[in-house]
């Protein structure tokens, strides 16, 4: 098969919007990027064209959209970057965490069992308003690790925790759901 | 902002004739069809200046297929051979259809996709929408007066693989080149943020004959974003004439009625509803085929105490959509009303309490999908009108994955995802030796492969011995702007490959849709050959429109002797187009769109590398 000039589009994520490689983004220009270049690059955009324009026009959009998605995302971003940077965060091997956060979480979880089976909404809602809370305080702690710091280490502890943080919420959001069904 | 201009003749950006291009509802009670002209959306009427179609379709012996407002006589009469609301059945299985025991029909369990036993042999779902379709595809070419570029058919948003798929193959078997399959409540919020400009969250309610809807949609700045979407494939206005037939029977105490009576029955409870929307009673009166005769009143408080559960059950997949989305009944700007079965003032009732505020009703809900269809399709097929500039960004409804060990689900795209959309995810042999692997592709939220529904099924073989956990299998699934999917599984060692574009089981191979389309046409009274001919000669024409509008704008991008090249392969195109080789016509598109393709790589880089320099789109459109 012919390989085309797609060079641009398989740029790092940053790249691809011309953004500086960093935690911090500018969301609003960051939304406005998107759109501009999704403007562009849309299927609709060249459905009157012939095949390979729409090929590549689907290639492309496909590539903006990926790239939109993890950037939008602070917990994406985040992991993304410790990629780029050649810190893996060994998300499925290294389960190795303090003790403290592993005792904190079996909490959690048993409070939100009890709450869904107690069919407490109130509960629900609050517990999701107090994880939430803490959730915040650390992306600002990730901010400050890769944007400050430069420290990988500690920035990828703090995905690995995160990533359990965030699935919790899921996990909260699922059982109001259940609870109010 | 002014998001639709209406143009004056000649002031259209370009230069080429305007292209006829349609929207179609191809709805479960309805059908319609519609067009922009002079820069207006518009339904086609029929002859009788009638804008609905019935979706109804009416095999008989003598091998006449009716359809519509002539089919609708057949549903007392001979309900056996007399299909409504095909739509339920699209790329669904026996077990799938509610209340099959009152629908009239002989149904045979195809692969996967139910067919129905007629009078004209056994029909699948796909041929009897294919069918509404080709009349819309006669109206519209009647009423146009010539060959139709394109079509955009609306599905609801919630539609599956599966059913998509279903739908875009009858599109295909009517003889319509589909430019978008565009999902309706997308559709109704296009038709209605031209027209009011709006801007802000809205929330598209869409509770049709057969299915509900629910989408949420950030209009901004010319994009329509779909932040998230929901609903019911076997919910709709259907289900409530369905209530009012069961209280009838209980009350007039029916024994268990005939096909024909249980038909007609249906038809009262329809009229009954519909005579609801503005009246506090209404009376049901019927003689029955057994003699029995039924005379009963049904007022507004009992059809909404019997319809409670129905309301309720679109509430909750609108809860979802919000969460989804992350917001709040409160933050929604306005709540569009869209499907004939809003018009009941119990729904529109619920959705006022459930958003605190009036829904919008001023287009007409039975229209609306079908205008933003024709204002899409109009788009597509390259009518822009200057300052006619908005972009659509649609989402996956559910969420796509495979099946892993012990029969669970590993969720590969989730739902509500941004379209188009790749993903890989990488899995391994669990056995010494292994050389095969099967993937299991299923659509759904629950987390057991039973729970979900099976889009396909397909071996990647010719893996290399190994020990078990050491092969690297990445699958790829891509879902296209239709929302539709396909599946790429590539040991990663070896570079070993299978690709399968996700038809499900039951869905029709590219070769039986063209024996299909052969057969419609040797009864057709046009011929094929000349049909097949036209229509390359005006694909062929659209082709190199395109190309030399490209050449117009980005001639700097290529060389002398890369233009050369394509100016070669132009005239070829040229030269062939004006004869009756169909083949040689196939031929030289196809090397012309493989000696642009660099070409047309290089201009999207150039375009994006504009709108990066931070130039505002609309400055650099000419």
């Amino acid at each position: 098969m012919t390989s085309f000039d797609l060079s641009f589009a398989k740029q790092d994520h940053f790249a691809l919007f011309g953004l500086p490689r960093s935690f911090a983004v500018d969301r609003a220009e960051l939304d406005r990027l998107y759109r501009d270049v999704q403007a562009r690059v849309h299927p609709d955009k060249h459905a009157h064209m012939g095949d390979a324009d729409r090929r590549i026009a689907m290639q492309w959009a496909t590539q903006v959209n990926e790239a939109y998605q993890t950037l939008q995302n602070p917990l994406r971003r985040g992991r993304y970057l410790l990629e780029l940077a050649g810190h893996d965060p060994r998300i499925e091997t290294n389960t190795a965490m303090p003790a403290e956060f592993l005792m904190e979480q079996m909490e959690w979880r048993e409070a939100v069992a009890e709450a869904r089976a107690g069919g407490d909404a109130d509960t629900l809602g609050e517990l999701h308003q107090r994880l939430g809370k803490e959730t915040r305080a650390q992306y600002e702690a990730l901010a400050q690790a890769i944007d400050g710091a430069h420290d990988w280490t500690r920035a990828a502890d703090i995905v690995r925790q995160l990533m359990f943080q965030e699935k919790l919420l899921t996990e909260i959001d699922e059982a109001l759901e259940a609870v109010e069904a | 902002m002014a998001l639709l201009q209406i143009t004056e003749p000649g002031q259209t950006t370009a230069p080429h004739e305007h292209r006829l291009a349609v929207g179609i509802d191809l709805g479960t009670t309805n059908s319609l069809v519609a067009t922009v002209r002079s820069g207006m959306a518009v339904v086609l009427n029929d002859e009788h200046g009638r804008a609905l179609l019935p979706s109804v379709v009416r095999y008989e012996g003598d091998g006449t297929v009716e359809v519509g407002y002539e089919a609708q006589a057949g549903q007392s009469i001979d309900p056996k051979n007399t299909i409504v609301s095909v739509k339920r059945f699209m790329g669904r299985g026996l077990k799938d259809i509610a209340h099959i025991e009152s629908l009239p029909y002989e149904f045979v369990e195809g692969e996967g996709m139910v067919r129905l036993r007629t009078v004209q042999g056994v029909k699948s779902p796909v041929e009897v929408s294919a069918d509404i379709l080709r009349a819309m595809r006669v109206r519209a070419e009647g009423a146009l007066g010539g060959q139709l570029t394109g079509a955009v058919i609306t599905v609801p948003a919630y539609f599956d693989d599966a059913q998509r798929q279903a739908t875009k193959d009858a599109a295909r078997l009517a003889g319509f080149n589909v430019l978008r399959l565009l999902n309706e409540p997308t559709a109704a919020a296009i038709a209605y943020g031209l027209d009011n400009g709006a801007e802000g969250i809205y929330a598209v309610y869409d509770l049709g004959g057969g299915t509900f809807d629910i989408s949420i949609l950030r209009l901004s700045k010319g994009v329509f974003q779909v932040l998230s979407t929901g609903g019911d494939s076997a919910l709709g206005g259907d289900d409530f004439d369905h209530r009012i037939f069961c209280w009838v029977i209980e009350q007039a105490k029916l024994k268990p009625v005939s096909p024909q009576d249980g038909r007609l029955l249906l038809t009262r409870a329809r009229e009954a509803k519909e005579y609801l929307t503005t009246h506090a009673v209404a009376p049901i009166s019927v003689r029955l085929g057994s003699g029995e005769y039924v005379d009963l009143t049904i007022t507004t408080e009992i059809f909404t105490e019997i319809t409670r559960t129905l309301v309720q059950k679109t509430l909750a997949p609108t809860r979802k959509a919000l969460r989804d989305a992350n917001l709040r009944p409160e933050d929604v700007k306005g709540v569009v009303m869209v499907g004939g079965a809003t018009r009941m003032p119990q729904v529109q009732q619920a959705v006022a309490a459930f958003f605190g505020q009036e829904p919008l009703n001023n287009l007409d809900p039975d229209k609306v999908v079908a205008l933003g269809a024709a204002t899409q399709a109009n788009l597509l097929a390259g009518n822009r009108a200057a300052g006619d500039d908005w972009l659509l960004l649609d989402v996956i409804p559910l969420s796509l994955g495979m099946e892993t060990m012990g029969g669970l689900v590993e969720k590969v795209i989730p739902r509500n995802s941004t379209i188009p959309i790749a993903r890989a995810q990488e899995f391994t042999t669990f056995k010494d030796g292994q050389t095969a692997m099967a993937i299991q592709v299923v659509q759904g939220e629950r987390e057991l492969v039973s729970d979900c529904r099976s889009l396909a099924r397909f071996e990647l073989r010719g893996i290399p011995p190994m020990v078990a956990g050491a092969a690297r299998i990445r699958v790829t699934f891509q879902v296209d702007a239709d929302g539709l999917l396909s599946v790429t599984a590539r040991e990663q060692t070896t570079g070993h490959e299978a690709r399968i574009e996700v038809k499900p089981s039951y869905g029709l191979s590219d070769d039986e849709i063209a024996a299909m389309l052969k057969d419609s046409f040797s009864h057709a009274t046009e011929d094929a050959f000349r049909r097949a001919l036209r229509e390359a000669q005006v694909e062929a024409q659209r082709l190199l429109e395109a190309v030399q509008s490209a050449l117009r704008e980005d001639a700097a991008l290529l060389s002398t002797l890369e233009r050369a090249h394509v100016d070669t392969l132009v005239a070829r195109l040229q030269a062939v187009m004006i004869g009756d080789d169909r083949r040689a016509i196939d031929d030289a598109m196809a090397a012309l769109n493989k000696g642009t393709a660099e070409f047309a790589a290089r201009r999207m880089n150039a375009s994006v590398q504009k709108a990066l320099s931070g130039k505002k789109v609309e400055e650099l459109e000419k």
